[in-house]
């Protein structure tokens, strides 16, 4: 009994356990393990998953109660207390949609899905070699380099915000998406760098050198043995420089204007000072969250690694 | 021993030992290995790094965009306009209230968190996508949902919950708090508390779950309690993990914008230092204050920094050396 628990243990910490999924696994894993959980008996998990679940109930709260204002009308969403039973409608998401002002949003969301797409493939580009030079064929000082790359993510955009503004101004770039793209690039590059170089670190070098000894071309080692170590890890980073690219405010606020104007501005200007608005400030909200929770949900299982910039797996 | 030292560094990712012949062709090859980084090396130098030094040197300029005649050189009055003007040191104040006091919240809550999820029970994994929610909504969309849906004094679901509870008792006049005008910068904290818990959340679990599980099992048959396990046993073994996830959420904290230009527009001592440049140098012009107040933040940021980086660079270190 106590000679197996050991050693499924000793496996663990390299094994990436942030999905449910992955942590079920783990936690069926060693048979002797099953009974007797890790601090507590048995009994005291009831109370923990009571617990745990109203929390998890407590911090959904927003999240729900935004969903369901979104579905409500405007006079059922602003009473006090709250009609939760109301009727269920879709007008706050026509009225997102522009059905009685005429102001569309597909603009502002298409330049937030051009600003996020276009800066995450050209993230990928420059940092897929970067994380390559970085941990399969490492430059000497590597972690210097590593480093560098993480100060400059420390400093804060405002710092750097009014050169670049009265660049934009000067050259005609502002209130182009393509400069905001530049821009989201260079915001996300220094993560991006770090978590790949975190998966590329994974690729296994056995491999690697005994394929060369093969006389295997860079391109075969590529995509026999990079390729599928590193394909989840070059998603996740995606996901996650798209998310950070389609939050983004501060920057959008200050290079664009109403041509290139993406949604999170959108959404600043969007609550009128008259009337009732609530319904559809929340059907707003929705819209613009959902690629980020589908994004999110969709890395779930890498989130951790990418979030702490590939340092806790 | 000399195969050991020759070997050493190869399998531990470092460059391989020069040899002594063909110079040249031995700085090709570190040039063909140089080479796919430059790119994105260049590209950020370019990007982040010449701004910031143009920001350096208008901070030392006296330069307000509606006064061009009047521009000039300034020394260090900007920087001593920093300290002094009240506005400004106001938002140094801020910064770091909202900074600290947001990190620690978060943190204190993730763990409680992340110690519950840590146990098994029904339903865990669907319990842990609602506590990620928070942080899977666009931070905007947040801050106004917290503006309007949620503390709204008249039609808000905290004070409709507040007069639904009071009914229940029979009572109708139920607390109606109004937290946006009477503790704005409470507001904020609330509402970025609730989004970056979950952050912290993750990368404790992530530590709790690469625990050594044998000694706590040891401990656990020695007769340890639950509480002398977690004190002795957890918490130092978490330290690396709380240190990283309050230096990473306090970099991107000190940095907040969203929530402070939604929920308050900086009014009421709300404003931070990035709002408050912000507003320098988009509304009223003044380039060289606003760009000595950048300034300022990033020595404050650098001095965070020195400590982020160490605690990075101490998991980094394991990581690598494996």
């Amino acid at each position: 009994m106590s000679t197996l628990t050991p050693a499924t243990s000793q496996s663990t910490p390299r094994s990436p356990v942030t999905g449910p999924n992955a942590t079920g696994t783990r936690r069926g894993f060693g048979k002797s393990g099953r009974g007797k959980s890790r601090m507590d008996p048995t009994r005291n998990n009831t109370a923990a998953g009571i617990a745990a679940w109203l929390l998890a109930l407590l911090f959904a709260t927003p999240v729900l109660w935004m969903i369901l204002t979104s579905f409500h009308s405007e006079t059922d969403a602003a009473t006090n207390p709250p009609s939760i039973a109301a009727n269920l409608t879709l007008d706050a998401y026509k009225e997102f949609f522009g059905a009685s002002s005429g102001v569309s949003p597909w603009p502002p969301l298409i330049n937030s899905a051009t600003a996020s797409i276009l800066s995450t493939v050209l993230v990928l580009v420059l940092a897929i070699p970067a994380a390559y030079a970085l941990s399969i064929r490492p430059v000497k000082k590597w972690t210097d380099v590593m480093f560098f790359f993480l100060s400059t993510k420390m400093m804060p955009v405002v710092a750097a915000i009014l050169p670049l503004y009265l660049f934009a101004k000067s050259t005609g770039a502002l209130d182009n998406i393509w400069f905001l793209v530049l821009m989201y690039t260079s915001m996300n590059l220094p993560i991006a760098v770090w978590m790949m170089r975190s998966f590329l670190a994974e690729v296994p070098v056995e491999m690697l050198e005994a394929a060369e000894i093969d006389g295997a071309g860079l391109l075969l080692i590529l995509r026999t043995i990079i390729a599928p170590v590193a394909m989840p890890g070059i998603a996740a980073t995606a996901l996650i420089c798209f998310i950070f690219s389609w939050n983004e405010l501060l920057l959008a606020r200050v290079l664009t204007g109403v041509i290139a104007g993406t949604a999170p501005v959108f959404l600043t200007g969007f609550v009128s000072s008259q009337g009732l608005f609530l319904a559809k400030v929340c059907a707003a909200a929705v819209v613009i969250s959902l690629p980020v929770l589908f994004a999110g949900f969709a890395a779930q299982d890498k989130l951790v690694q990418g979030l702490s910039l590939g340092a806790v797996k | 021993m000399t195969t050991e030292t020759a070997r050493l560094p190869r399998s531990g990712h470092s460059a391989p030992k020069p040899s002594k012949t063909a110079r040249s062709r031995e700085r090709a090859l570190a040039w063909a290995r140089r080479a796919p980084l430059l790119p994105a090396l260049i590209f950020l130098i370019i990007v982040t790094q010449l701004p910031f030094v143009v920001t350096l040197v208008i901070s030392f300029l006296n330069w307000n965009s509606l006064r061009p005649d009047q521009t000039g050189f300034a020394g260090l009055e900007n920087y001593l306009q920093v300290l002094t003007n009240a506005d400004l040191r106001q938002a140094i104040f801020t910064t770091i209230l909202l900074t600290v006091s947001v990190v620690l919240a978060s943190l204190v809550i993730g763990l409680g968190l992340a110690l519950l999820l840590d146990k098994k029970f029904i339903g865990r994994g669907l319990a842990r996508t609602l506590l990620i929610a928070p942080f899977l909504v666009v931070p905007v969309a947040a801050a106004l949902i917290w503006k309007h849906a949620l503390l709204n004094p008249t039609y808000g679901l905290i004070n409709g919950a507040l007069t639904w509870i009071w009914s229940l008792f029979g009572s109708d006049t139920p607390p109606q708090p109004d937290l946006l005008s009477q503790a704005p910068l409470a507001a904020v904290i609330v509402s970025l508390v609730w989004q970056w818990t979950p952050f912290m959340m993750l990368i404790l679990l992530a530590g709790l779950q690469s625990r050594p599980m044998d000694t706590v099992e040891a401990a656990q048959m020695d007769g340890a309690t639950s509480w002398a396990i977690f004190r002795h046993l957890t918490l130092p073994h978490l330290r690396q993990y709380l240190e990283l996830g309050g230096l990473l959420g306090a970099i991107y904290i000190v940095q907040n914008f969203d929530a402070v230009f939604t929920l308050t527009s900086g009014g009421l001592g709300t404003a931070n230092l990035p709002y408050a440049i912000y507003q320098t140098f988009y509304f009223a012009n003044e380039y060289g204050l606003a760009s000595a107040a950048g300034v300022v933040v990033v020595i404050g940021t650098i001095i965070v920094a020195t400590f982020a980086l160490r605690t990075v660079f101490s998991l980094f270190k394991k990581e690598a050396a494996r």
